[in-house]
């Protein structure tokens, strides 16, 4: 692969994550919103780890927790996340335990949480995090259905997100497959009109004989 | 019973037909009444005899809420990647299973407990960790299994389906919590087991029958007070917390009548459902 077309690869893939990252600050500031609540979070499942890393915040704790990782098995996120089920707690009463476990995975002890897995199709990617949600009315299940709609959309945003970083590990790493195919992009971008056709026209005809 | 003309391998197989001198065979010891009132079904009944398993996040002994646990196990990986089942000294990793086994306390007071804790055992192969623990729950021969969690590995739903219908034909009731998202999720969707969603009433008895499923029955699901870590409490809203009332129920039918089968079960549920029976 040519220095330029990997530069070029590079920065789209930089360019794009940065983009990615706006997407899920904007989902949880919306989030945090929508529920008029103290603060939003998304975090995002580190498989090989075994591990929830906090990768969108906002509201309290949104200067620090950025980052920050716990296991993804245990406490409301490990539940959440492992049985694919949203939980929705309120009340939550003076349990030093508790207390701990929310504060390790919010940033600080909420009176009230609601969290919700972030699933793409069979995978689940992470948990959004809403936390103190205005109270001043009770909760209803079509508030509950509206975080499930919700988390589908941050899902969609996540799993871009994942794939920009897989794109980039795969420019940063060996990346003799990837390596080729963006060569072999380039070579066919720089043909005139007529060529280009004949070259996209083998391309399917090869595809077809590989997929065989 | 007739014996069918060719052998399994393993076991002798029954032909699956009732000649006309074996219809003692099917004769019921239960006498229905003419209608199937909630007097008939669960009044008076306390679960007394009834082996419920809580299949989750473990449960906490002690806690007021909950009472006495007859039996703690957890499921595990081993360093093979093999699972394992052992007693279970850590107590609830989450607090959900505590507070599902809260409620059916409160329904069915004096029904047994049981945790099988299939959770907080590392992330990866929890999907292994899970099928192991409802195939040795349906083994112990349990008479109610409170499922208040799916999973969406779609290569695992075959495996769940067979779980699923093993425990319907052995009388292990699953009780399985639908997902409170639009997205598909197991084993709640299979017909052998009583699928749980919420309702918004704060009456612990009151249910729904579903005339259109694949969600069966509701229940209250909607800011319920349940027991947590620590001895605490405190509101939770979801399908997980109405599946535990219908477990409770199931538990206190059984009592009454232990010789229903699973599928009579889901019948004198339906009959007595506030919308069927108001």
């Amino acid at each position: 692969m040519s220095e330029q077309v990997r530069s070029a690869a590079a920065a789209g893939v930089l360019a794009a994550d940065e983009l990615h990252g706006s997407l899920i600050q904007s989902i949880v500031d919306v989030a945090r919103a929508i529920f008029n609540a103290k603060a939003a979070s998304i975090l995002l499942l580190d498989e090989d780890a075994g591990e929830l890393v906090f990768d969108g915040v906002s509201g309290e704790g949104s200067e620090t927790l950025i980052g920050r990782r716990f296991p993804a098995d245990t406490g409301i996120a490990g539940w959440v996340l492992t049985t694919r089920q949203p939980l929705v707690l309120e009340n939550v009463g003076s349990d030093p335990r508790f207390s701990q476990e929310a504060a390790d995975s919010t940033g600080y002890v909420p009176k009230a949480m609601m969290t919700v897995p972030l699933l793409h199709e069979d995978r689940a990617l992470g948990v959004l995090n809403v936390l103190d949600r205005a109270q001043d009315k009770s909760f209803t299940l079509a508030e509950m259905e509206l975080l499930g709609l919700f988390a589908n959309q941050a899902s969609i945003a996540l799993e871009l997100r994942l794939r920009g970083r897989r794109a980039g590990e795969a420019l940063d790493g060996v990346g003799e497959d990837m390596g080729a195919v963006a060569s072999f992009a380039a070579t066919l971008d720089a043909l005139p009109e007529e060529r280009r056709e004949a070259g996209l026209r083998l391309i399917a005809e090869l595809e077809q004989l590989l997929a065989r | 019973m007739t014996i069918a003309a060719h052998e399994s391998e393993h076991e002798e197989l029954p032909a699956w037909s009732l000649p006309a001198d074996a219809v003692d065979r099917v004769r019921l010891e239960i006498r229905w009444p003419e209608r199937v009132t909630r007097e008939w079904a669960f009044e008076g009944a306390t679960g007394k005899g009834i082996r419920v398993c809580i299949l989750d996040s473990g449960i906490e002994v002690g806690h007021p809420l909950v009472g006495d646990v007859q039996g703690l196990y957890a499921i595990s990986l081993d360093e093979e990647g093999e699972t394992i089942v052992s007693e279970d000294g850590q107590g609830d990793t989450c607090g959900h299973g505590t507070a599902c086994a809260g409620i059916v306390r409160s329904l069915a007071p004096e029904c047994e407990l049981h945790s099988v804790r299939v959770l907080g055992g590392g992330y990866t192969g929890s999907g292994k960790v899970l099928v192991a623990g409802l195939r040795w729950a349906i083994e112990q021969g349990f008479d109610v299994v409170n499922m208040s969690l799916s999973t969406t590995k779609r290569d695992l739903a075959g495996t769940l389906r067979e779980l699923a219908d093993s425990a319907y034909f052995q009388r292990t009731v699953l009780v399985a919590s639908a997902h409170n998202m639009p997205v598909e999720s197991f084993p709640w969707r299979f017909s052998s087991v009583i699928s749980v969603g919420s309702h918004e009433s704060p009456d612990p008895m009151t249910f729904y029958f579903n005339p259109e499923p694949p969600v069966e029955f509701f229940a209250r699901g909607l800011e319920v007070d349940v027991a947590w870590l620590g001895g605490s409490t405190l509101r939770t809203t979801g399908n997980s917390f109405a599946t535990p009332h219908v477990t409770g129920l199931c538990a206190l039918v059984l009592s009454k009548h232990p010789e229903l089968t699973p599928f009579q079960l889901k019948s004198v549920l339906s009959l007595t459902a506030n919308n069927v029976a108001p």
